[in-house]
């Protein structure tokens, strides 16, 4: 990686073109428009040729790390490798030129996709239907929350406006309800970091919507009593939403279904393989228990049993809309792509093979790390920062995040830190099932070396990273006096 | 250790308080600039906006953080602290000497029930 | 049998388990209730080869029908430059997570600012995010968004001349939200300023959304509509084509606050509906209540120019139940489709494709009127997309275009048809839907 400092804006020159489009020979020209409708100010984009362009962002390129660049241990993430094979499917003319309100006698491969990815994802999760359109995973938890405040209040049981959400949940969980108008009631977690059974009982009460749980949970621990807590939250009237970030740890193993749950999202781009884009285009599929099925969110994709089609179909009765067309298509059909590869015969292994993974480096490191909780973990797991740091005086200890940027200058990326927050120095670590022994070897060398430096020479980590672009941001600087485009920028030059 | 400041009065959310007749003026404690790390920015109320007793009435944030914070008195803003827009860091440098907002209270007797000095040092010690 | 994206061999397998202290794969499930382990047989195809799946991915694609595409309602056929997938298929950039460790993501970060950048250049306004999942998505954050900055009110009116789907997504989000809207009808096929006016006094109101160009295609006249806003106490909010803003009056112009909508159109493919990129920007008062990641500038500890998420107390990860929104994400790699897009065309560029669909759409509007068989129901000013009433019922019309390979006269309310005409479109093309339409009235 080499630093470039340089923004599109800052090679432009007027007159340069970078475009190639037809001459207009069209009679009609847009300044016939009334005047009170045109734009009159410049847009402010930048004038640059197209080698320009491509080298431009081919050096910005090498500024960022990627999966396909080196390990990315990055907990609740699942970065797992992104078959290249799903990309070249996804850009397919055949379906990328598809417009999203085509007759759908015109797009019957297309929803052939959609409805046998659902199927699929039925079959591996235990779930009764599904529906493709939620663009993400909080996108997902909304639509799936969206679900349940409508089946309490399609059986006119409309006093059930609060959610139980763990104190060890995503963020996203609490905020998810709020955005729904849930209001959420935190349920504490027991010292071996699962849910506080003798804590839940007493919440539940004929108020309560249901529960959000992550399982294997955000510490990497199944939530083993999941049988009493299904029967506990059913029997109060309430359902059980599972959220998806962590099913890889299950993926060919456990299925979400079969432990009673009634709405779940997945993550296409944890689990299922798809790029994460740097931040998106995810998809976040939601999966429903058969007696919800008529509240998923519209359009609906079935397949007609008298004329062997498929239909694309409104939903009367369903939770609402909550996407412009049909969700990310692009972005299933990378996940069709997987399923497809990995087939019955390898489904079984992605599980298994991400539990060993992360099993095998916690324990490789446990004396190095602290470990609060030693029971197995399952695709990932926490240490609440180094075993021995030097603690030297007020502010210049070794913390988690000086162990994070070290790992930079190893050549590998930095896990999840300060999550989740139950403990205060939190490092959480997922390998997944796509790196050999030797990649987890190098990092598990690397983290044992940091560990070493933390007492030999403290300084190098809180320096650290060395070997990247940049040093560490001042943020506080970014967020004191924000600078949000090259405009402003250019106007705040005197900011020092 | 944090420094408190005599002669104020403290809620148990970390907001100090002095009287002026019926004019409050309100700001953080230093415990809770403390505990925030470097500030970059207080959401503050609008002049003539009400406030009630343990509402909200803004925020303070820094790059990992955000806290409410919670109105000790009642009633109707008549100034805020414009200092603190440009360099809302000035709370981290003197909490006692920068102030957020100024309340005219509709019940000054609510003054009551805040700690004084002494009191918010024995609560501060539970807490630490 | 080994499997190409897994490494651990026999042996691999073997050291790892007895380093763990285990003896089997599945004993690392000794934690799950046995009867909730899976032992069937998963109902999914049997693992295929690139080769098949390859053979699969054609099949699939032979049973959709290539069209020409003369429909929009909010997914326009605009061209996509070859540069384009180049860049994004960098795999740095697809392969990398959210930039959260910003020495490792400058690439990232970089082209978001350059984005947002455009975005806020491109609508007028002083800021923007890093970008949100779709146009209706993006609206309904931006009708949560003027609630939050108006502290006390909960109403947002809505214009009907919005596209349905966006006020269908708006209407669901608010529902649940605990937000109340109000649709304001049209009058002649535009936005009825007078009935916002009227609504806006009876108080309560936190924002008002209407559209740029309207689901009739037509470009709306928002005169005198943001004092009348603003006069009240609440926000205006505008849901734009950022393509058409090269060429029309722009949100920041007609004074809106935030301004939200689809960028598909700056050279996102069709994809079947997704992924798009929904934005959001806004005047900088209201920046922290803005929702969705955003990058800012900053320097690193040796003083070098550098860019981090910034602004993060706003967001889910910190404030939990108390953030505005609950998006933790944004279509990172929709919006570097769209930054270099908008590197390539320029400003003289975008406004070339306005100029190019701008003509072809107004060549179809005469053509079709010539053929004495539709009227245009508003006469009101349009850029690209149109709608005429029709003589043909709608159903009809679109059957005779699919016959010829064309998709268009979309159904747009009674007796109304609506097309769409971008710098894709060529006049034999155009010349052949007249023709279809001529055929299909001759059959009658």
């Amino acid at each position: 990686m080499k630093y470039y400092d340089k923004l599109i804006f800052e090679l432009s020159k007027d007159g340069r073109t970078g475009y190639s489009l037809p001459e207009n020979r069209w009679p009609d020209k847009e300044d016939g428009l009334p005047d009170v409708l045109k734009r009159t100010s410049s847009a402010d984009l930048p004038q640059v040729s197209e080698p320009d362009v491509v080298r431009h962002y081919v050096n910005l390129s090498d500024m960022n790390f990627g999966v396909d660049t080196g390990f990315y241990p990055l907990g609740s993430c699942t970065m797992k490798y992104n078959p290249k094979i799903n990309e070249e499917m996804s850009s397919y003319h055949g379906f990328a030129g598809l417009h999203p309100l085509q007759p759908a006698d015109t797009v019957q491969g297309a929803l052939q996709i959609y409805g046998e990815l659902s199927g699929w994802l039925c079959a591996l999760t235990g779930m009764s239907a599904f529906t493709l359109n939620p663009f993400a995973g909080a996108h997902g938890e909304l639509t799936g929350l969206m679900i349940m405040r409508s089946y309490h209040i399609s059986r006119g049981d409309s006093g059930r406006t609060r959610i139980i959400v763990p104190d060890s949940a995503h963020g996203t969980n609490p905020a998810s309800a709020a955005v729904c108008g849930l209001e959420v009631v935190q349920v504490k977690s027991t010292a071996e970091g699962l849910i506080d059974i003798e804590d839940l009982k007493p919440l539940l009460d004929d108020t309560v919507a249901g529960i959000m749980m992550t399982n294997p949970n955000t510490l990497g621990l199944f939530e083993k009593e999941i049988h009493e807590i299904e029967e506990c939250v059913h029997a109060a009237g309430g359902l059980l939403y599972y959220d998806g970030a962590n099913m890889n740890a299950l993926l060919g193993k456990v299925r979400p279904g079969d432990m009673g749950f009634d709405i779940m999202h997945l993550n296409l781009h944890k689990t299922f393989s798809t790029p994460h884009g740097g931040g998106g285009p995810g998809a976040g599929p939601v999966g429903v228990a058969g007696r919800l099925e008529h509240l998923l969110p519209e359009p609906v994709v079935t397949l007609s049993p008298e004329t062997g089609k498929y239909v694309i179909s409104g939903q009367p009765q369903g939770a609402g809309r909550i996407s412009g067309f049909m969700g990310n298509f692009g972005v299933l059909i990378k996940a069709y792509a997987y399923i497809l590869s990995l087939g019955k015969q390898n489904v079984r292994n992605v599980g298994p093979y991400s539990v060993l993974a992360a099993n095998y480096v916690k324990e490789s490191l446990k004396d190095s790390y602290k470990l609060p909780i030693p029971s197995l973990c399952k695709h990932e797991f926490v240490f609440d920062g180094l075993a021995k740091a030097n603690t030297g005086d007020n502010g210049t200890e070794v913390t988690t995040l000086d162990v994070a940027k070290r790992l930079l200058d190893y050549g590998f990326h930095a896990p999840t830190i300060y999550f989740p927050l139950l403990f205060h120095q939190s490092i959480m670590i997922e390998p997944t099932e796509t790196e050999s022994k030797e990649t987890l070897d190098a990092f598990i060398d690397a983290m044992e070396k940091i560990a070493g430096e933390a007492v030999s020479s403290p300084s190098i980590l809180k320096e650290a990273p060395h070997n990247t672009p940049v040093s560490r941001p001042d943020e506080t600087l970014a967020a004191t006096h924000p600078v949000l485009t090259f405009r402003q920028r250019k106007s705040s030059d005197n900011r020092s | 250790m944090s420094k408190i400041q005599e002669g104020l009065l403290y809620s148990g959310s970390h907001e100090w308080v002095k009287t002026d007749g019926d004019i409050a003026t309100i700001g953080i404690s230093d415990f809770a600039q403390k505990s925030m790390g470097n500030i970059v920015y207080v959401d503050m109320p609008e002049e003539d906006d009400e406030v009630f007793r343990d509402e909200e009435f803004g925020a303070v944030e820094s790059v990992k953080a955000a806290s409410d914070l919670y109105s000790p008195v009642s009633g109707t803003v008549v100034e805020r602290n414009a200092a603190l827009e440009d360099e809302p860091g000035l709370l981290n440098r003197d909490a006692y000497a920068n102030w957020i907002i100024k309340v005219r209270m509709s019940d000054p007797s609510e003054t009551e029930s805040l700690m004084d000095a002494a009191a918010y040092t024995e609560f501060l010690s539970k807490q630490e | 049998m080994g499997f190409a994206y897994f490494p651990d061999t026999e042996e691999d397998i073997r050291a790892m388990l007895s380093r763990i202290g285990v003896a089997s794969l599945d004993a690392l499930y000794s934690d799950v209730p046995c009867d909730v382990l899976f032992k069937g047989e998963f109902d999914i195809p049997d693992a295929m080869s690139e080769m098949e799946v390859r053979r699969r991915f054609s099949e699939l694609a032979s049973r959709n029908t290539a069209l020409t595409v003369f429909c929009g309602a909010g997914a326009y056929d605009h061209y996509s430059p070859a540069v384009i997938q180049s860049v994004i298929s960098r795999s740095e950039f697809l392969t990398s997570y959210t930039p959260y460790q910003a020495e490792v993501s400058q690439g990232t970060l970089r082209y978001i600012f350059e984005f947002q950048s455009m975005m806020a250049g491109l609508t007028d306004m002083d800021c923007s995010n890093a970008s949100m999942y779709d146009g209706p998505t993006s609206a309904a954050e931006a009708a949560m968004m003027s609630v939050a900055c108006s502290r006390r009110k909960n109403k947002v009116l809505l214009s009907e001349a919005l596209f349905p789907h966006v006020l269908q997504v708006v209407e669901t989000y608010c529902r649940y939200h605990g937000t109340e809207t109000c649709v304001i009808p049209m009058k002649d096929g535009v936005t009825d300023i007078a009935a916002i006016e009227a609504a806006l006094a009876s108080g309560n109101v936190a924002g008002i959304m209407v559209p740029g160009i309207n689901r009739f295609g037509i470009i709306e006249d928002l005169t005198g509509l943001a004092g009348a806003v603003h006069d009240s106490g609440a926000l205006l909010i505008m849901y734009s084509d950022p393509s058409s803003l090269a060429v029309i009056r722009t949100p920041g112009e007609w004074g809106a606050d935030i301004v939200c909508g689809d960028a598909q159109t700056l050279g996102i493919p069709l994809n079947f509906g997704g992924p798009y990129l929904g934005f959001l920007c806004c005047r900088k008062e209201f920046v922290r209540k803005m929702p969705g990641r955003i990058v800012g500038e900053t320097v690193d500890a040796g003083g070098k120019r550098c860019y981090v998420l910034t602004l993060q107390a706003r967001e889910q990860h910190i404030r939990r139940e108390k953030a505005t929104s609950n998006i933790c994400s944004n279509q990172s790699l929709m919006a570097l489709y769209v930054t270099v897009y908008l590197s390539l065309m320029g400003p003289q560029g975008l406004k070339r494709v306005n100029g190019l669909s701008y003509g072809g759409a107004h060549y179809l509007h005469s053509e079709l009127l010539r053929t004495g068989l539709f009227e245009d129901p508003f006469g009101k000013p349009f850029l690209k997309e149109f709608a005429l009433r029709s003589a043909i019922p709608a159903g009809r019309l679109q059957k005779a275009l699919l016959d010829r390979g064309i998709f268009g006269a979309l159904s747009c309310g009674e007796d109304l048809v609506s097309f769409c005409v971008t710098e894709n479109r060529t006049k034999e093309e155009a010349d052949r839907l007249v023709d279809a339409v001529l055929s299909c009235s001759s059959k009658s």
